[in-house]
């Protein structure tokens, strides 16, 4: 019963070794699929960092489109979650890893990246591929992937926030939405629209831990209460009266008649609950508002209204701004093909034909006028195209708040040092959102931390 | 035994009621409870399995669900979701990464075992205790310096990067494993092998290898189970090419609802392995045995 | 019992020595592929984190990494997260070793008895130690734990019981239950064994002397499954003192960094705020506090099973 078995396990193993030892040898090259086939000489692959997002799943898709306009040349798509693309991605550029030619970066990143030599200026390459119309861009989108007036990033798409709301529900409970409404209309039609026994939240904000999570919702409505992160000095204002006013009303807000279990929620689980119908208003990225319809219950659909990002005492605009978009990194070995992919995906082209084939709620919007002209496209998103131009149009990262303030950016703080502060006050603020400590304690954590932080990085003396 | 012994005993006491009735049932009624809680153990413990093949069907809509659905159309297209958005290529580079590292850790552990346990060398107990404390260091720490490395040999986002660190993850477990097994080969059998050079090798293979068979079964699934799970150096050291672990967080998708998505593609990616468990968990448990029985 | 074989006996001292030299090296060969390989794999890494550890090294500010001294040992041990991290370890590993251990009893002693479907039984109840636990962390932060969409949520709303919110209420339980779930089968096998090898002829003694399960349970089994025991604690701990992708995948460490453990601490401060410097310097810590806890239960726990392990 044993010589058997044994034998054959025996010949097996002998099998498993040689095959293991080939494979070892040959696993230590990056061996892509796509490029067996196509090792024809002058072949280029170009790897391709993407957040996992519908519009860029369908780029994914039409990239035939791309190889048969530019043979020669095959493109590999590595699809991250939003928050593990960004570390990704910097560890590569930092460390000039090389693994990517074109990377998706946030107009957070650009700037810092720029400056650091991690990317490569686009300008020239802009301005030599005329079809691709540069001053087709739309401004503020523009200068958010510039650095020192040049292009870094081609934007694959802008976006700023606004306010998602169901009619019906409003209707039901009373209230009126006003499309430029306050934070305190938000709040009390909240109150009256919050339906425990039903299920329904009075509004989903996001409470998920993280300076691109909690923090950009929370900063925006820092900024229109009179708040800010840092004063001319950079002494930070965690702990002023504006700031604090402000977080408190955020928590109170989201505890009072947001939804369950808030901390655990970023724009992913918001997303999901207002296409579910169980949160009556939403505040949110605009680029979120053809995912929602999209996936929305058929009585969401019919009652889904927008309106602008609410304001609040200190009356500032407070619509955020951002752009992902697609940068070559310096360590890639083809940089022109990699220009050429960049320039098809963000192309009024690849507009077109991503509209015509996935569908004109699920283009990348807010990177092009040109967009914003297509009579199909107007037709589609009528419900909230103009609110989202608008919104871009009216955000303002070089002075988002009331008072003077050191740095630019709208919802978040553009310094390197940003991500590690940002991600500590936002476990804190998610603390204060949970119940585990007060909103006083969490801020004073964050102004400790944060004064730290500057100190040490040389911005305050 | 007992029972047949109750029985007689029963026929020969008729007279006495009492002891014997209250006796029968009492053992049936233990054993029957201690069978229902066992179905319940189980079933409760596999409940959350169940949930997840069920959502799996289910259309993201019903998914979404609080209440559990279980009348509803089911469908496909989650599992078609899955294999559509890639799955085929980490699926084989995890298949390449398990079947190498372990074939590897196996290879490199029995010997090991061996010297420490049936031909030990002197401190084998050092060397031992060495091996396990790699085990319990967090790997966090290490990580660093292991990307730089690789960054600077140019082997991230390649399987051999992973293949490498599983092998080191699995190897003292292995070890030890191995080694305990080998520990309960009686004496006899380990004086004749240990008796002359040149035949010392063929005499551990033949002899010795056939005698924890169920062991090395054991222990090459337990690093398979492992190395097919692994996430930690997967995230870090890799992106394009690399295993199932990362191909899941596709399915925290921008912008989508993804929980029928999510178990869907978590039962794809759970099915080789929960088989291979199922399979083989009489020999894992007999492997664990092995060592105590006389 | 003698766990060591010595060479044959041989004749002369000079030889003697020789022999031995020969002998000894011999009997390492096999020893040494497996020792080279982890010795380079872990020490050598674990070199560099003690140079990175004294030197500010920090990917995003694009300076030259520069030797700072103990600067960042000196903001380690003034950060409270990181102390934070460290209990978290100790509460995270401990609870979940011990529920692992209680439950993985329980099961095992029910599932020893012979009933019907026991192997179907069985099968079913290991399951969860093999499910991929990225997938299976996703699956249950949307499906179980939302207190909107999810299980538990659902049955509480049945009972009349509000529903929890887990992940910020109370995010730590949560992970434990997680953890536990995936865990107590591998415990359970392992106990499984130790009873099915447990001494049959002194149980029957027992049993015929009079002697209730309990008594049975407590003087017998016990000391019996002691080394089984051990051994899954160990092996329980080990692993899950090396949780990464639950805690990233459920809560992402917190809220406020209630979750947040060692391994994933070190992971936020090298991979998402890019300090390389003070990551490694945490690792270093880390491994101090390690070495220091768990080696000493490591020498006793393995003297105790080889001794166990011979019969």
């Amino acid at each position: 019963m044993q010589i058997g078995p044994q034998r054959t396990k025996a010949v097996a193993r002998v099998l498993a070794v040689t095959a293991a030892g080939a494979l070892i040898a040959g696993s230590f090259t990056a061996c892509s699929t796509d490029n067996s086939g196509a090792a024809a000489a002058g072949d280029v692959t170009i790897n391709v960092a993407l957040a996992a997002n519908p519009q860029m799943k369908t780029a994914e898709s039409l990239i035939s489109d791309f190889e048969q306009k530019n043979p020669g040349i095959k493109v590999k798509f590595t699809t991250l979650p939003e928050n593990d693309l960004r570390p990704a991605v910097t560890k590569d550029v930092a460390t000039k890893a090389g693994q990517f030619d074109v990377a998706m970066m946030g107009s957070y990143e650009v700037p810092i990246w720029a400056k650091n030599n991690w990317i490569l200026p686009l300008e020239d390459y802009a301005n030599k591929d005329t079809a691709w119309k540069k001053d087709d861009l739309l401004q503020p989108i523009k200068d958010i992937v510039s650095a020192d007036g040049k292009l870094y990033a081609a934007p694959f798409y802008g976006s700023s926030s606004f306010l998602f709301y169901r009619k019906d529900l409003a209707q039901k409970a009373g209230v009126t939405i006003s499309q430029t409404p306050t934070w305190e209309e938000i709040a009390a039609a909240a109150a009256k629209m919050d339906d425990k026994a039903k299920g329904t939240s009075g509004i989903c904000l996001r409470g998920l831990p993280g300076w691109g999570q909690n923090l950009a919702s929370l900063t925006t409505v820092i900024n229109t209460f009179g708040g800010r992160w840092f004063d001319e000095n950079w002494n930070p204002q965690l702990t002023s009266p504006e700031t604090t006013n402000a977080v408190k009303f955020y928590v109170d807000l989201l505890r009072a008649h947001g939804q369950a279990d808030a901390a655990k929620d970023g724009w992913e689980g918001c997303l999901q609950k207002m296409s579910q119908g169980t949160t009556a208003m939403w505040y949110d990225d605009t680029v979120f508002a053809g995912s929602v319809l999209n996936s929305a219950t058929p009585e969401v659909k019919a009652n889904l209204g927008f309106a602008m990002a609410p304001t609040g005492p200190a009356n500032i605009k407070s619509g955020w701004l951002w752009s992902w978009g697609l940068g070559i990194t310096a360590s890639s070995k083809n940089p022109d093909a990699a220009w050429k992919f960049i320039s098809w995906v963000t192309s009024p082209d690849y507009i077109k034909l991503a509209g015509q084939k996935a569908g004109w709620d699920s283009i990348p919007p807010g990177s092009r006028t040109s967009t914003y002209d297509l009579p199909e496209y107007k037709q589609a998103t009528a419900a909230y195209a103009g609110l989202t131009l608008d919104s871009i149009n009216a955000a303002n990262p070089k002075q988002p708040t009331k008072d003077t303030v050191p740095y630019t950016g709208v919802q978040y703080v553009q310094i390197p040092e940003f991500v590690d502060i940002g991600d500590f006050v936002s476990q804190q603020i998610a603390g204060a959102i949970s119940g585990t400590q007060s909103v006083e304690e969490a801020l004073q954590k964050g102004q400790d931390y944060a004064t730290n932080a500057v100190k040490s990085a040389g911005y305050l003396k | 035994m007992t029972a047949t012994t109750t029985r007689r005993a029963a026929g020969v006491r008729a007279e006495n009621h009492t002891p014997i009735r209250r006796r029968r049932p009492t053992k049936r009624l233990k054993n029957t409870l201690m069978g229902l809680g066992g179905w319940l153990g189980s079933l409760i413990f596999f409940l959350p399995v169940a949930y997840m093949l069920l959502k799996s069907f289910q259309t993201e809509t019903d998914a979404a669900e609080a209440m559990p659905k279980l009348l509803f159309t089911p469908t496909l297209a989650n599992y078609a979701g899955v294999f559509q958005a890639g799955f085929w290529p980490y699926a084989i580079n995890s298949l390449i990464v398990v079947l190498a590292s372990t074939a590897v850790v196996l290879i490199l552990a029995v010997p090991a075992a061996y010297a420490l346990s049936i031909r030990p060398v002197e401190k084998a107990q050092d060397s031992l205790f060495f091996f396990i404390s790699t085990k319990m260091m967090p790997v966090a720490a290490a990580i660093i310096p292991v990307y730089v490395i690789a960054s600077a040999l140019g082997v991230l986002n390649t399987l051999g990067i992973l293949i490498v660190m599983h092998i080191g993850m699995n190897l003292p477990l292995a070890i030890w494993m191995i080694r305990s097994f080998m520990q309960e080969i009686p004496e006899e059998i380990m004086e004749a092998s240990a008796v002359d050079g040149a035949t010392r090798w063929r005499a551990a293979r033949s002899i010795i290898l056939p005698l924890i068979r169920p062991g090395l079964a054991s222990t090459a699934l337990l690093c398979a189970v492992f190395s097919w799970n692994e996430y930690f150096f997967a995230l870090n050291l890799t992106n394009s090419t690399s295993t199932l672990p990362l191909f899941m967080q596709k399915f925290l998708s921008f912008g989508e609802l993804y929980t029928a998505h999510i178990a869907a593609a978590a039962t794809i990616v759970s099915i080789p392995v929960v088989i291979a468990g199922w399979m083989a968990q009489k020999s894992l448990v007999r492997g664990l045995l092995f060592g105590a029985v006389k | 019992m003698a766990t060591t074989i010595t060479a044959p006996p041989t004749p002369s001292p000079s030889i003697v020595r020789e022999l031995t030299r020969v002998e000894r090296w011999k009997a390492r060969g096999p020893l040494l592929p497996a020792l080279i390989f982890t010795i380079l794999l872990t020490q050598l890494p674990f070199a560099l984190t003690l140079i990175y550890s004294f030197m500010s090294w920090n990917l995003l500010s694009n300076k030259p990494p520069q030797f700072n001294g103990g600067a960042n040992y000196l903001a380690t041990l003034q950060d409270e997260v990181f102390w934070r991290s460290i209990g978290n370890t100790g509460v995270m590993t401990g609870v979940s070793t011990v529920a692992c251990i209680v439950i993985g009893l329980l099961l095992a002693l029910l599932l020893n008895h012979s009933f019907p479907g026991r192997g179907i039984a069985r099968t079913l109840a290991i399951t969860p130690f093999f499910v991929m636990p990225v997938a299976a962390t996703l699956f249950w932060r949307s499906a179980i734990f939302d207190p909107g969409f999810g299980l538990l949520g659902w049955l509480a709303r049945q009972v009349g019981l509000p529903a929890v919110s887990w992940l910020s209420e109370y995010p730590m339980a949560a992970l434990i239950i997680l953890l536990t779930w995936r865990f107590t089968p591998f415990a359970m096998l392992i106990l499984i064994a130790g009873l099915q090898s447990a001494p049959q002829d002194q149980l029957e003694a027992a049993k015929v002397d009079g002697a209730g399960p309990l008594r049975q349970f407590g003087s017998i089994l016990v000391p019996h499954l002691r080394p089984y025991i051990e051994l899954a604690a160990l092996l329980l701990a080990m692993n899950l003192i090396q949780t990464f992708g639950e805690i990233a995948l459920l809560t992402a460490g917190g809220p406020a960094y209630q979750t947040t453990n060692i391994t994933y601490y070190i992971y936020l401060k090298g991979f998402n705020s890019f300090d390389f410097g003070l990551a490694s310097a945490l690792g270093v810590a880390a491994l101090l506090i390690t070495i220091a806890l768990i080696l000493p239960a490591l020498r006793l726990l393995s003297g105790i099973f080889q001794k166990e392990g011979r019969r």
